[in-house]
């Protein structure tokens, strides 16, 4: 299976190698700083389950799950 | 004195822009709506060495890129107004992300002074940031300051000035975005700069824009057709999600910022939890979340609710006082009975019983502001997302439609922490479906009546029928009038802060002001109208009976058969209802000149008085209920409207709000009528 941050558990971190969400989704994506090469550490998994929370450029951003199917992990 | 100096105030969100707003334009800065939209706009005038100096406050944002609202309002500013100098305000203990926006800003062509802000608390996590080589790096004036302290406040200004002014010259560095980037980049420049409607922008960013192939630059350039064509051959290619330019090019802006930070910033090397990052482990548990969230929801609720109602009961009681006074004092110095009337009952009475509201509101935008400085908001998405989803809305819906309960009126401002507009007009369009407290006395009134000892169930089978219609009402709109992508989910959690006195005391104090703003104006004219419908027909003063507002209830009352309360008095009790709710009861006291008290009485559950009259006009308990129903449904008051219109922006809303309510309500409230009686109640 493609490792993608939605596989990632909380306390896990690992290097993007591809985002493959379109549109808005990936605009803002990169935008707030989830780009290729970036470090990205898995904070947690919202109470219902959905969004997660990671870490990114040295702060902190949620994102549904549906969207970190589509970045992909080194 | 010199020609007044326009500065631009950019930044991200959370990065400190509203404090250095308000530190320095002070408390004289007007707040209004950018044309045409909800977004708040907000401009200052002050002086600063002579200079007079107008400060606009643009939307924060974490890009330019054209795909929010807030995103091109900041860009539009910026590229067609032409402030003469955008102070960039960048959060120093959140530098790199908050660069992005700066590494666009510069791009744009107009002179740029970043104020590094928070750079105590950069300090704090032992970040240490050398500003002059920053300044160097980036090739624009860098000031550090600390907007909460007013610190470095006047060294920013005299850069920006001095910018202004010619007396440093403006020289940024620019980002190298790889040599296939710029090789495109300076043939697309070649290719575009003969266009004539091009003058006020800068050719590369122009040319940057295309190769992004930004939707709003391409439009006006002309040349939509033929660029996507261009691309959609290098896509087919190369992988088209490891290639397409608008990624090479965020990716090299970042890189850019990186290899900057690199020579700029030192940090600690460990992974240090910050003190934020201790307390969101607790407060978004996977499993003490939902209670803790629960628990403050509940906060909100009683504070607003119960401590305010202190002071309303307080504000109340002294516009009836006013009310009886003035009454005395008029009747004494021998004012005809009709003034007289006119002012106690019209205006007092009316003005008076939407002031009332004013403390819940006031503590509800208190608990509000609390929530979102110190950064609580927008866990609040984060926990309840999911659940709102479901309804096509964003987890941030969550708080306004909770508010409803309370009053419409609050929960419709609070929509204002949706960024998007179209969630945010389906927020303000169900959320009046939640039974606020005015609906509360009516339900007392009629349960009392027709179904003794069963109120309980009752009133609660009321609250569910307003969320179950709110639910399918927001599911409706999202797949219908507000379709579209759906807004990405991407969303900042900020560092959790402590909220400062002063941006919660300034926020409060608006709110405040607005209301009382549209109590003396919209509300004061539509009581005095009330009243003369009630109080006279076309040939003077009359009794209610004969008044045109009862002529008006006669001519509506058929609209109400099928519900089932066809009678004039219902319907007029149902249009006095728009003043506020609670009247629906108090008018119907009046119409059956049953008198203040059994009104009074009615109001606190005892219901003896009514129980003749409502029989008296055909009123059944199915009927009663299929009443209860309307009056959950329909447009809660003119307080509401008046919210509506001043935070949707647009008539058209207001009125399609109102009669869509309307129309839900008498639908429904027919169907429960119509198939009550069918089933035999």
């Amino acid at each position: 299976m493609e490792k993608t941050l939605k596989t990632l558990k909380p306390g896990q971190s690992g290097k993007i190698s591809m985002i493959k969400c379109k549109g808005a989704t990936r605009r803002r994506l990169m935008d707030m700083g989830v780009v290729k090469g970036t470090e990205v550490y898995v904070e947690k998994v919202a109470p219902l389950g959905d969004p997660i929370e990671i870490k990114i450029k040295g702060y902190n951003l949620s994102l549904r799950k549906e969207d970190a199917q589509n970045i992909i992990m080194e | 004195m010199s020609k007044s100096i326009t500065i631009a105030l950019a930044g991200n969100p959370n990065s400190g822009k509203t404090t250095l707003f308000n530190a320095l334009t002070g408390a004289k800065h007007s707040v209004g709506n950018w044309p045409g939209v909800t977004v708040e706009k907000k401009e200052g005038k002050f002086i600063h060495n002579s200079n007079e100096i107008i400060a606009v406050d643009l939307p924060g944002t974490y890009s330019l890129s054209p795909y929010s609202l807030e995103e091109m309002i900041a860009r539009n500013y910026i590229v067609n107004e032409s402030p003469e100098v955008v102070i960039n305000i960048v959060d120093a203990s959140n530098i790199e992300r908050n660069l992005y926006l700066s590494m666009q800003l510069i791009e744009l062509g107009k002179p740029v002074v970043i104020a590094l802000n928070m750079m105590d608390i950069a300090e704090r996590r032992g970040h240490k940031i050398d500003h002059n080589k920053l300044s160097q790096a980036l090739g624009v004036p860098v000031v550090p300051i600390v907007a909460t302290q007013k610190k470095g406040l006047k060294e920013l200004l005299d850069a920006a000035v001095d910018i202004v002014r010619g007396k440093i010259k403006y020289n940024p560095n620019r980002v190298d975005y790889g040599k296939e980037i710029e090789d495109k980049i300076q043939k697309t420049k070649a290719m575009i700069k003969d266009k004539s409607n091009i003058a006020k922008y800068d050719l590369r960013w122009l040319a940057i824009k295309v190769i992004e192939e930004d939707e709003a630059v391409l439009d006006l350039l002309n040349m939509k057709d033929k660029f996507s064509a261009e691309n959609e051959v290098a896509v087919t290619n190369e992988d088209a999600f490891e290639n397409d330019f608008e990624a090479i090019i965020a990716d090299r802006r970042y890189s850019y910022i990186t290899s900057i930070l690199s020579k700029v910033v030192k940090k600690p090397d460990s992974k240090v939890l910050t003190t934020s990052d201790k307390i969101d482990r607790v407060i978004t548990n996977r499993w003490l979340g939902l209670p803790i969230f629960a628990a403050l929801m509940y906060l909100v609720f009683w504070f607003t609710f119960n401590i305010g109602n202190i002071f309303l009961d307080m504000i109340d009681g002294w516009f009836g006082a006013l009310g009886e006074s003035a009454g005395t004092a008029l009747e004494g110095i021998g004012v005809a009975g009709w003034l007289n009337s006119l002012i106690v009952d019209g205006i007092i009475g009316g003005v008076g019983g939407v002031l009332v509201f004013l403390p819940n509101i006031v503590f509800l935008f208190i608990a509000m502001s609390l929530l979102e400085d110190s950064g609580y908001m927008a866990r609040v998405a984060f926990i309840m997302d999911r659940a709102m989803r479901k309804i096509g809305l964003s987890g941030k819906a969550f708080i306004p439609m909770l508010m409803g309960f309370g009053c419409t009126v609050p929960a419709i401002m609070g929509t204002r922490t949706l960024e998007d507009e179209k969630d945010r007009l389906a927020t303000m369009l169900v959320a009046p479906f939640m039974s606020c407290g005015a609906r509360l006395p009516i339900y007392v009134l009629f349960a009392g009546v027709f179904f003794p000892g069963k109120e309980g169930i009752v009133v609660w089978s009321l609250y569910i029928i307003g969320i179950i219609v709110a639910v399918i009402a927001a599911l409706i709109f999202k797949k219908t009038i507000f379709k579209g992508e759906a807004t990405p989910f991407v969303m900042e959690l900020p560092p959790y802060r402590i909220p400062t006195l002063k941006v919660t005391g300034s926020l409060v104090w608006e709110k405040a002001k607005g209301y009382l703003l549209r109590a003396g104006t919209i509300i004061f004219a539509a009581s005095i109208v009330i009243w003369f419908i009630l109080n006279f027909n076309f040939s003077g003063m009359s009794e209610m009976p004969d008044s045109i507002g009862a002529g008006l209830g006669k001519v509506i009352s058929p609209i109400f058969k099928p519900l089932g309360f066809g009678s004039w008095e219902a319907a007029l009790s149902l249009i006095t209802g728009l003043l506020a709710k609670e009247v629906v009861v108090s008018s119907m006291a009046v119409i059956y000149g049953l008198g203040e008290a059994a009104s009074e009485a009615a109001m606190e559950g005892d219901v003896t008085g009514f129980v003749e009259a409502l029989n008296a006009v055909g009123f059944t308990s199915l009927s009663a209920y299929a009443f209860m129903v309307f009056s959950l449904l329909y447009t809660p008051c003119i307080a509401v409207i008046g919210t509506f219109k001043k935070e949707s922006n647009s008539w058209k809303w207001t009125g399609f709000s109102v009669a869509y309510q309307f129309v839900v309500a008498w639908v429904i409230s027919m169907l429960v009528f119509q198939v009550g009686t069918l089933i035999g109640f």
